[in-house]
């Protein structure tokens, strides 16, 4: 895939020496005895308008790093900076700027959308937070496009959760990551709960979108095919460890670290 | 003689205003010590089929089951609850997708499994015998101790392999997949993959393997059943069904599949008008 953004030298977020380590306590006065090296030393670049893809299986650290970057995960060292800036150790006062700028599509359709909301309060949710003058005849008009953008109809707004199938509620999702014009998107697991035809309505939305807005990705992701389909650069993460990092056709075709030659094998192929 | 045979079976579920007619007339037979897959999406009645083998589906009126399903010379329709008791579990097994809401949280593993072999084989004098023999031979490590464990101190995978192994407990001639490797890494996916082939040869028991996923059926299943919108649209030899499919739908489907090294602009979809098109056309 070709960028449609000329993506400039400066990467857009750079992640140097990044743990989040949470202690393990026990005794009978409860101290700290240990701690699990959620995300250990871990270092990479993402670049502007490209989709870097954050493989690794359960508990490799992966989702970890994603909540890290928006601020849901203590960070216990490193720095992460985004278009240049330094985004630890700031406020959640002073880090809500960066919230508009990236947002986070989920894995889980039916868990990630309150059931008591219309679709219309669940899309206009951030934009109350983030453009609080808008006025609200806009920001209506502004879920319908939403709607129609990821393919749904404006109408839907006034629906509930439940009447959606699980592509569509993921649609719903995206136009909510969407509403703020972000330029950075998290998907985390985005497809992964999906059939296999509905994830590939859903990744080719991404991408599209991709094109169309300039954004750029972090798909996090534990099929090694759809984050060597969409990503440009892949990111392999195993216990805390990054342990590779590599053009996407790379990966495939020369992986250098035992542990991705591994997940290579693994992944259920089809000769036909 | 096949081991159990399907001949036009309908379901419907029956709501307050309209009536779902989940599975509209499917046939297949599956013969002792083989596999059959079932492939399908969501809403394709592939997992309603598989619950009516033993009937675990609602009672009339709210689900209404009709056609034939005969395991050796029984007529599981005309069962009643004491013959459909002797059926579950022993004859015809169950594992489903998600370990960690199969398995009762406030028991220990080892105590979930007696009971299946409490309930279905009374005459086994040594049951605690018969659970560290079964965890054992689904690969868990130090069964003796780990027999004791709850749930939530396994793994997935771990889990998984305590639900296959209380479904093997009582050595049932069927054992039913419905999506197992679904939650589970790629790796554990492998794993549990390989274990079940294992199983299936060392028993001799015949498996169905329900799952939306065609690459985990390659190098699995004898034989493959597509279903779609309720109906079986295509079967056969699992190799002749994925080299030379003939359906519009199993294409489809085979086709939106991402290749690892195959690198494509876009994944294909599925266009379900252009099915019901060719369906037509080809009807």
């Amino acid at each position: 895939m070709t960028a449609p953004v000329a993506s400039t030298d400066a990467p857009l977020l750079e992640v140097k020496n990044l743990k989040v380590h949470y202690p393990l306590r026990g005794g009978f006065l409860k101290r700290v005895v240990d701690h699990v090296r959620a995300v250990d030393d871990v270092s990479f670049t993402v670049a502007r308008g490209r989709t870097t893809g954050l493989v690794g299986e359960s508990g490799s650290g992966k989702t970890t790093i994603g909540r890290a970057l928006i601020k849901l995960a203590p960070i216990t060292g490193g720095s992460i900076r985004y278009a240049g800036a330094e985004l630890t150790g700031l406020s959640n006062r002073a880090f809500l700027p960066f919230r508009k700028r990236v947002q986070m599509i989920f894995q889980d359709p039916f868990n990630s959308l309150n059931p008591r909301m219309t679709v219309e309060g669940i899309i206009r949710e951030p934009l109350d937070l983030h453009f609080p003058a808008m006025s609200r005849a806009d920001k209506r008009d502004r879920v319908a496009s939403l709607l129609r953008r990821v393919g749904l109809e404006a109408e839907h707004m006034h629906r509930y959760p439940h009447e959606f199938s699980g592509g569509q509620r993921q649609r719903i999702g995206i136009a909510r990551a969407l509403a703020v014009e972000p330029e950075f998107i998290i998907c985390d697991e985005a497809v992964s709960a999906l059939d296999v035809s509905v994830q590939a309505q859903i990744v080719n939305l991404l991408q599209d979108l991709q094109a169309e807005l300039g954004l750029t990705y972090l798909f996090i992701a534990h099929d090694l095919a759809v984050v060597e389909h969409i990503g440009d650069h892949v990111l392999v993460m195993h216990q805390g460890k990054l342990v590779e990092s590599a053009a996407a056709e790379e990966i495939y075709r020369d992986p250098k670290d035992p542990y991705t030659r591994r997940l290579l094998e693994a992944v259920p192929k089809l000769a036909v | 003689m096949p081991l159990l045979s399907v001949e036009d079976l309908r379901i419907a579920f029956h709501g307050r205003d309209r009536v779902v007619e989940a599975v509209k007339g499917v046939s297949f037979t599956l013969e002792a010590g083989r596999t059959l897959a079932i492939v399908g999406e969501s809403g394709s009645g592939k997992s309603v089929t598989a619950l009516s083998l033993t009937r675990l589906l609602p009672d009339p009126p709210t689900c209404r089951v009709s056609g034939a399903i005969r395991y050796g010379d029984r007529e599981v329709l005309g069962l009643d609850r004491r013959g459909l008791q002797a059926l579950r579990g022993k004859e015809i097994a169950y594992i489903f997708q998600e370990p960690s809401s199969s398995l009762n949280p406030v028991f220990t593993v080892g105590d979930q499994i007696a009971e299946a072999i409490r309930l279905h084989l009374p005459e086994v004098k040594d049951v605690r015998g018969r659970v560290v023999e079964a965890l054992r031979q689904v690969g868990i490590a130090d069964p003796e101790r780990r027999h004791a464990a709850y749930p939530h101190e396994l793994s997935g995978g771990m889990q998984q392999r305590v639900m296959i192994a209380m479904a093997l407990a009582c050595r049932p001639r069927i054992l039913v997949a419905d999506e197992p490797t679904t939650a589970l890494d790629v790796t554990i996916q492998k794993q549990i993959i390989d274990l079940l082939r294992d199983l299936r040869a060392s028993a001799g028991m015949s498996v169905i393997l329900i799952t939306h996923n065609f690459g985990i059926v390659q190098g699995f299943a004898d034989e493959v059943a597509v279903m779609y919108r309720g109906q079986i649209v295509e079967n056969g030899p699992t190799e002749e069904v994925l080299r030379h499919p003939r359906h519009p739908y199993t294409r489809a489907l085979i086709g939106c599949i991402p290749r690892l090294g195959v690198r494509q602009d876009r994944l294909a979809t599925i266009d379900h008008a252009a099915i019901a098109r060719e369906m037509a056309a080809g009807a």
